[in-house]
Order: structure tokens, then sequence, then C-alpha cells
């Protein structure tokens, strides 16, 4: 295996693919009081990790098989409800497709960008990385499902003033979680965009609508 | 291997200064410095001095409102559809130095929906002395400090004071009052930045703006040469 180190650079939560200004819904479950500690951040990721996390890791798997991106991006609206996360996911796609564009460039991404210019979810564009980097369906799942959980426990650092030790004792914790549910992904996708999962979570939809409505608020989604 | 470069959709590397129909794209000019040091009054002085002759928009980068860009629009220093707001997710410098993304799209939507634009102004969150914008997104950067923060901050230097293209020392109205003394600053300011120019203002007078707008209106004179 020649491609580790190129799904560490895609990983790396400094990958500069705008995902830093977004909680993954963390910003309202800590408003409402539904996140005051690591117990609880540890309990809000293993929720989103098995709905929205599935989905999108399934998502990403299988455009990094070489599913048609267009056709995944339209499964990927039907699995979101929310406006407010339709709008997010394609903003994070269209600023990934930038990074990716210039970092590992391909057809397949220049078709996707011309296709989509106001961007694709981005699971959808993250698998398409993948596969222009080189990289496996799985390590596209693996891909999403890290960053499902790491992007709420970096925002709970910064809105809780969260032990950032602690932060990250909660994601080793979920590690063995995360691999099994990038396997479920990977096998998804293994049989066609019709058997792709649709778990979804009810509490995240309907508070990224009323984040998004917020009039101050520290993170875009 | 996939090592196509013929890019047909939008253009993927920030710095490109052409637009994907191949005209020039704006000028791009960056302003950073702590909150408070006058960056939107600056921002929103500029405007009313160059608008009437350069098409100009605003980005704004606000740490947790859009207080920026409402001011900017409260005082209707630029149509509405000219003003974005960025979301910075409580990071200000990350969104303009390490992950640029948001603002490049913000960049490039004031472009195709109401440009062809001269000039986009970029202002920063409002930070510390580290603050700067990456040259990925920005053309020259301004770094605006105040002499209420205290007369010793040009000596302090940092990478915003030292490296910017201009350094903006404002408020020289409250000098008296807060017993800051604008010739050390000067010095300490030519000492830490060699040749790069130095302006002192205070907006609250008329046309306070001035040398700010004149070294805005080389940098253009630059650009489009
Ligand atoms: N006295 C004085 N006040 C100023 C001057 N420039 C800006 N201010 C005031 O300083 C405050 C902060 O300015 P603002 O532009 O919002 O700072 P920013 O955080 O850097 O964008 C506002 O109340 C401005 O009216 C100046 O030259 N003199
Ligand atoms: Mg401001």
């Amino acid at each position: 295996m020649t491609t580790r180190a190129a799904l560490l650079v895609l990983a790396d939560g400094r990958f500069p693919a705008g995902g830093h200004a977004h909680s993954g819904g963390a910003e309202p479950a800590v408003k409402a009081g539904r996140i005051r500690d690591a117990r609880d951040l540890e309990e809000f990721c293993l929720g989103r990790l098995h709905t929205t996390g599935l989905t999108s890791a399934a998502l990403a798997a299988a455009a990094a098989q070489g599913l048609d991106p267009l056709a995944l991006d339209e499964a990927a609206d039907a699995r979101t409800p929310s406006p407010a996360l339709r709008n997010a996911a394609r903003r994070l796609g269209r600023q990934l497709m930038r990074a990716a564009r210039a970092t590992w460039p391909s057809p397949e991404l220049a078709a996707l960008a011309e296709a989509r210019p106001r961007g694709a979810h981005q699971p959808v564009v993250l698998g398409l990385t993948a596969r222009s980097a080189g990289l496996e369906p799985a390590d596209a799942a693996h891909c999403v499902v890290y960053e499902t959980v790491s992007g709420p426990a970096t925002a709970v650092v910064r809105l809780l003033s969260l032990d950032p030790f602690e932060a990250s004792a909660v994601l080793a914790r979920l590690a063995p979680a995360l691999d099994r549910v990038a396997g479920q992904a990977a096998e998804a996708a293994r049989h066609g965009i019709d058997a792709l999962p649709a778990a979804s979570a009810p509490l995240l939809d309907i508070s990224a609508e009323a984040h998004a409505a917020w009039p101050v608020r520290l993170f875009a989604s | 291997m996939h090592l196509d470069h013929t890019h047909t959709g939008p253009a993927a590397v920030s710095a490109d200064s052409a637009r994907p129909d191949g005209t020039r794209r704006a000028l791009r000019i960056g302003l950073g410095g702590p909150v408070g040091s006058g960056k939107t009054a600056t921002v929103a002085a500029l405007c009313r001095a160059l608008r009437d002759r350069i098409a100009i928009a605003v980005v704004t980068n606000d740490i947790y409102t859009r207080e920026d860009a409402a001011f900017l629009l409260r005082n209707a220093v630029l149509p509405p559809e000219r003003i974005q707001a960025v979301e910075t997710g409580a990071c200000p410098h990350t969104a303009i130095r390490d992950d640029i993304s948001a603002n490049l799209e913000a960049v490039e939507d004031l472009e195709d929906s109401v440009g062809p634009l001269d000039l986009i102004l970029v202002e920063s969150g409002g930070d510390n002395l580290t603050a700067t914008f990456s040259k990925g997104l920005v053309d020259a950067q301004v770094f605006v400090i105040d002499v209420a923060g205290g007369d010793d901050i040009p000596r302090k230097g940092g990478p915003g004071v030292t490296t910017a293209d201009l350094l903006v020392v404002n408020k020289t109205d409250l000098a008296p009052y807060v017993g800051s003394d604008l010739g050390r600053m000067a010095r300490d300011a030519a000492a830490q930045r060699g040749d790069l120019p130095v302006v002192f203002t205070s907006l609250t007078g008329a046309d306070g703006v001035a040398p700010v707008a004149d070294w805005v209106r080389e940098r253009l004179a630059d650009w489009t040469a």
C-alpha cells in the first residue's frame, strides 16, 4: 500500500477545505445544553457517526469507487432533508473542490466542478478527491467518518473550553466504532446507488434549521 | 495517474490573476489588525473616497456576528449586493491565512454577481498582532493599529506590523488623551519596517482616510498597468 500518506493529507484537519468554520451540529447542541462535557460529546459523536456519518461515508465510498458523481449528488440531496444542511454540504463541497483540484487535479474533478459550479455535496466531492489521489473507497469512507466526529470535537473545545486532551481521548475511544462504520459504508457502496444507506438524525436536521437563523453564532453550521 | 491540468471549470489556483473567462480579476487588498483599531471605519471611508471612480466590493470576516457587514450596510457605503460576510468558526486568522477557501468563494461570488470589479477589500475579523493574510487570498495587505492601543505596538513588531504592505496608525486625534508619542511610534515603525510605508490617520477629520486612499490608488495603478 503506497497511498497511506495521501490519506493522512486528505484527512488532516489542516487540509484547507473550509471545515474549520463548521461545528457539525455541535454549536446548537451546546446551546441547548445537550453537550456539557466530554461524555456528552462522545454520545453526540456516536449518534452522528451512525446516522449522518454512515450515510455520508457510503456516498463518499461510492464516488471513490467510480459511481456517477452527479447521480450520487442527487442521492445526497434525497438524503438531506434540511435545506440549511444541503446548503452547508454544497458550500463545503465547493470549498473542498478548490483544494482538491489544487492538490490532486484530475479530469473527473474538473468535470464535476463544471457540472456543479456552486458545489456538489461534500461527501461526493471527497470521494472523488480520494479517487484522484489514488485512494480506495474504504479510505474515503474512513476520511468521512473521521471528520464526522472530529469536526464537532474541535468545535466543542472552542465552544465549551473543553480540555483538548479529553476531546482527543473521546476521538480515540470512538476509533473502533469509526472503523466499523467505515467498513459498513464501503461494503454498502459495492452494491450500487440504490443500496446506499439513508440513516438520518432528525434532531440534527431540526437544530441545523434553527441554527441557520440565529443572528449571532460562532460557526456557519 | 491524473496529471491533466486542462481546467475548463472555475480556476483552481487562487492566486491566478485572471478570471476563468480570461479577463483581469479585481485587485484584492486585505485589512488586518487588532479589534477596534478602525478597520471597518477605514473600509467605510475608503469606499466613500473611491466608489465614484472605482468599482468596489467588500468581504467582512466577523468573529461571531455580521456586525461589520451590518455597519457598512447601515451606513450605505456600498449597495448591499457588494458586501459579503464570511463566517469564521471562532478562528478569524484561520479564515484569512490557513484555510482561505470561504473567503476566496466570497471574492469570486462578488465578481460573478456584481462584477466586473476593480477592487475588493477584505476585512479580517480582528485578531492579535500575528494575524496576516495569505498571498493566495490578497495581493496586498494593510495593517491597522491605533494610538490608543499603546504607543509601544510598533516597537513590539510581529508579522502584521513588520511585513504588511502598508501600516496605518489610526486615531491620531486621540494621541493627546492617551499620552501616545506619535514621533516615537513613527521611529519604531521605521526601524521595524525598513522601506515599507507607514501612514498616520484620524478618521474623525474631513478626508482623514486620504493617505490610505492614495496608497490604494497607486496599488490599483500598478495592478492595471
Ligand atoms: N477617535 C477616533 N475614533 C475612531 C477612529 N477610527 C475609528 N474610530 C472608532 O473606533 C471604534 C472601532 O472602529 P472599527 O472600525 O469598528 O474597528 P475595527 O474593529 O478595527 O473594525 C469605532 O467606534 C470607530 O468609530 C479615529 O480615527 N478616531
Ligand atoms: Mg471591524
